[in-house]
């Protein structure tokens, strides 16, 4: 009788978790095939190193990604570029104050990527983790549960679902986008398909550049999302060892002392 | 220490007698882990330990963050960014945090509904009850003000609609409010005051804790019949019980780790589901996010905290009656921490003496509802604050005090309980088989 009382109590944490995130998200949000999804997704690494193009030539005009330090780009796990290749990158990409020279130097890789240039553009550091698709069932949060937080979906979706409107309100222009809470957005579309051309030949339309852009954030708000999904692997191995040692010595010590499971057994 | 007889540590070589006779921490120490335990007690008694462990989970984890962080307005955020990227194992720490804390909570309400369905909390073991709520209490303080040092968004606005909370009071709650905060708003001294609270609280508990063990150590286990171990003599007391150790330690060691391999599944492949993405922004005072929720672990007495809006008839009687003091914040603050005192007071609102709900064929319905009101609540605490939601938490509060105010002493009169078992040993025997034929 008391097992009902196990089925509300298990779902009691997913019923409710979820449904703290399920308030706002009016904007429609498509699920896409990333590779880093589930336990054992690994970023791709060629598909970080387009997002990181991308993310140089179109949206670092306006937005930071004040977090994340260059020389992270080196580090496994992430875009995992050459030592030279990220001095290399980081001197011809960005410049930084330097106090006791009194002007702007070449960027070294213990720097890190600037903030944003453009007041009204938010960081995108975090950007992938601070927004988050697949609200519900019934502010459930059962969704994301099964298909993820959403963050990078959410992204892609803001990134290719501009219709063509704008509107004019206060001298500031508004562009509609099916993804964004609200409907209208501030942002003009940043990507048109073909804004980049990548050296490894990839195909450079539209869904797959915000796909790129968009696996890419989710390294920069997760660089070590890797390493704790290995951790998380070993970790669960582990303790399901223990389980099962600890179980048959329970099993073991409390044998003496259970008549009806010798007759059974 | 337990009431129950058992067999007392006695020191056999030189050594042990000549510090027992000095300190005899071994005797504590044994007597402790040697308490006849009930030997029918079911896996609803595992929890127990699982809490022990959060306690030590979060306390060993928050001491190495705390190595690392800093509270500042302008520099919390970033120190926890600091953590995740550049510190090593960093993220996995915090994240264990970040989690430990639901688990923690998880784990405290299963303890709670149990000691309810038991009835766990009757005589004699109300000084434990109490002080288990106690124990509640501040993990809800120290969970709250955790929190807010990350200095994300639902951080900042979490504290501020909580604290304003304080500020519902009549008369005295704005200067109350202030003291708090140390401040007109919260601000880097509410965020320092938190800081220091949050590191302190955690050891309170740990007192606390050892107190509430002391307690039931000193009447006994509570088990699943509700039945009193027979204390007669030696004898009959072992028929009733098992040592805890090994028996019960191994039993719960075992349930632990099945726990902690779900939660470290959790911690590996999903560290943020239980949070809340507006956590990832940073604090910004000028921009309110669209809607401010708790962790889910508050959602049921957020639910109840919102459920009393000022067109709801109670509401505007106390409104009446007390010449406009109470308005519809105020009761709403009365009516959250009323619902946790009417828990704190059940074991004087429970009638009836029997103690188990499984011999009570009527509380036991009454009981699941409240579980699954439990439950509604956490969801209508989550969602936005208008029709239908606003409804449903009205009925969800209302049946939680119905449950403690009214069903419970009502039921102890009316209901005709079925027959317990005479004896511990008596049910176990019924699971397990009687020792008429020996094992071999």
């Amino acid at each position: 009788m008391i097992k009902k009382l196990s089925i509300i109590a298990l779902t009691a944490l997913a019923l409710s978790t979820g449904g703290a995130m399920a308030a706002g998200g009016e904007g429609h949000v498509h699920d896409t095939a990333f590779s880093f999804e589930g336990p054992f997704g690994k970023f791709d690494q060629n598909q970080l190193q387009r997002g990181l193009q991308i993310y140089t030539e179109v949206c670092s005009a306006c937005h930071g990604l004040r977090y994340v330090p260059l020389r992270a780009l080196g580090d496994p796990g992430g875009p995992e570029l050459a030592e030279d290749q990220v001095r290399a990158y980081a001197a011809q990409t960005f410049t930084v104050y330097d106090p006791e020279l009194d002007e702007d130097v070449p960027a070294k890789p213990v720097d890190h990527f600037p903030m944003s240039g453009d007041p009204n553009a938010p960081d995108l550091s975090l950007m992938a983790k601070a927004r988050a698709g697949f609200h519900g069932p019934y502010g459930t949060g059962l969704n994301q549960l099964f298909r993820g937080m959403g963050g990078p979906e959410y992204i892609v979706s803001i990134l290719t679902g501009y219709t063509g409107e704008e509107k004019e309100e206060a001298g500031t222009t508004y562009y509609e986008n099916t993804a964004f809470p609200g409907g209208w957005i501030a942002m003009a579309p940043p990507l048109y398909g073909e804004d980049v051309e990548f050296a490894d030949g990839h195909s450079n339309e539209l869904h797959h550049e915000a796909e790129d852009i968009a696996s890419f954030l989710m390294w920069t708000a997760e660089p070590k999302m890797m390493a704790r999904k290995q951790a998380g692997f070993i970790g669960v191995l582990m303790l399901t060892l223990l389980t099962v040692l600890l179980y048959l010595t329970n099993k073991a010590i409390w044998a003496p002392h259970k008549h009806k499971e010798d007759h059974t057994s | 220490m337990s009431g129950i007889p058992h067999d007392h540590y006695e020191p056999k070589t030189g050594a042990e007698k000549w510090l027992h006779k000095r300190l005899p921490v071994v005797g504590l120490l044994y007597d402790t882990l040697m308490i006849p335990t009930p030997k029918n007690l079911n896996w609803w008694w595992i929890w127990g330990i699982v809490l022990a462990y959060c306690l030590v989970h979060m306390i060993v984890t928050g001491i190495v963050l705390v190595m690392h962080y800093t509270p500042h307005v302008d520099m919390a955020f970033a120190s926890i960014e600091h953590i995740m990227r550049d510190v090593r194992g960093g993220h996995m720490i915090r994240y264990l945090h970040m989690n430990g804390a639901s688990l923690f909570f998880f784990a405290v309400y299963i303890h709670i509904f149990r000691g309810l369905f038991y009835g766990s909390y009757k005589a004699p073991r109300e000084v434990t009850w109490i002080v288990g709520m106690l124990i509640f209490l501040l993990m809800m303080a120290t969970g709250f003000m955790g929190y807010v040092l990350p200095w994300g968004q639902m951080s900042f606005w979490g504290a501020t609609v909580i604290t304003g909370l304080f500020g519902a009071i009549p008369w005295i709650g704005e200067p109350i409010q202030t003291w708090l905060l140390g401040g007109p708003a919260v601000d880097n001294a509410t965020l320092n005051r938190f800081f220091s609270l949050h590191y302190l609280l955690p050891f309170v508990i740990a007192a606390l804790v050892i107190v509430h063990i002391w307690a039931f150590h000193t009447t006994g286990n509570n088990n699943p019949t509700g039945v009193d171990v027979r204390k007669t003599s030696k004898e009959e007391a072992e028929k009733d019980t098992l040592p805890f150790w090994p028996y019960f330690v191994i039993k719960d060691l075992f349930a632990l780790a099945l726990i902690l391999a779900i939660f470290w599944a959790i911690v590996g492949f999903m560290p943020n589901f239980l949070g809340h993405p507006d956590n990832y922004i940073e604090a910004n005072p000028l921009v309110t996010p669209s809607h401010i929720v708790p962790e889910w672990y508050f959602l049921p007495f957020y639910a109840i905290l919102r459920a009393f809006t000022a067109d709801v008839w109670v509401v505007m009687f106390a409104n009446w009656i007390s010449f406009g003091v109470i308005d519809a914040k105020f009761f709403g603050v009365l009516a959250m921490f009323g619902a946790i005192i009417v828990m704190v007071l059940v074991p004087w609102l429970d009638t009836s003496r029997v103690r188990s709900g499984r011999f009570r064929p009527m509380f036991k319905w009454w009981f699941y509802l409240l579980v699954i009101d439990f439950v509604v609540l956490m969801w209508a605490g989550a969602m936005p604050a208008e029709p239908p939601y606003s409804t449903i938490s009205l009925i969800g509060a209302t049946y939680w005090f119905a449950y403690f105010l009214v069903i419970l002493p009502i039921l102890g009169i009316i209901e005709k309980p079925t027959a317990a078992p005479a004896t511990i040993e008596e049910d176990f025997e019924a699971h397990y088989g009687t020792k008429a034929t020996p094992a071999e």
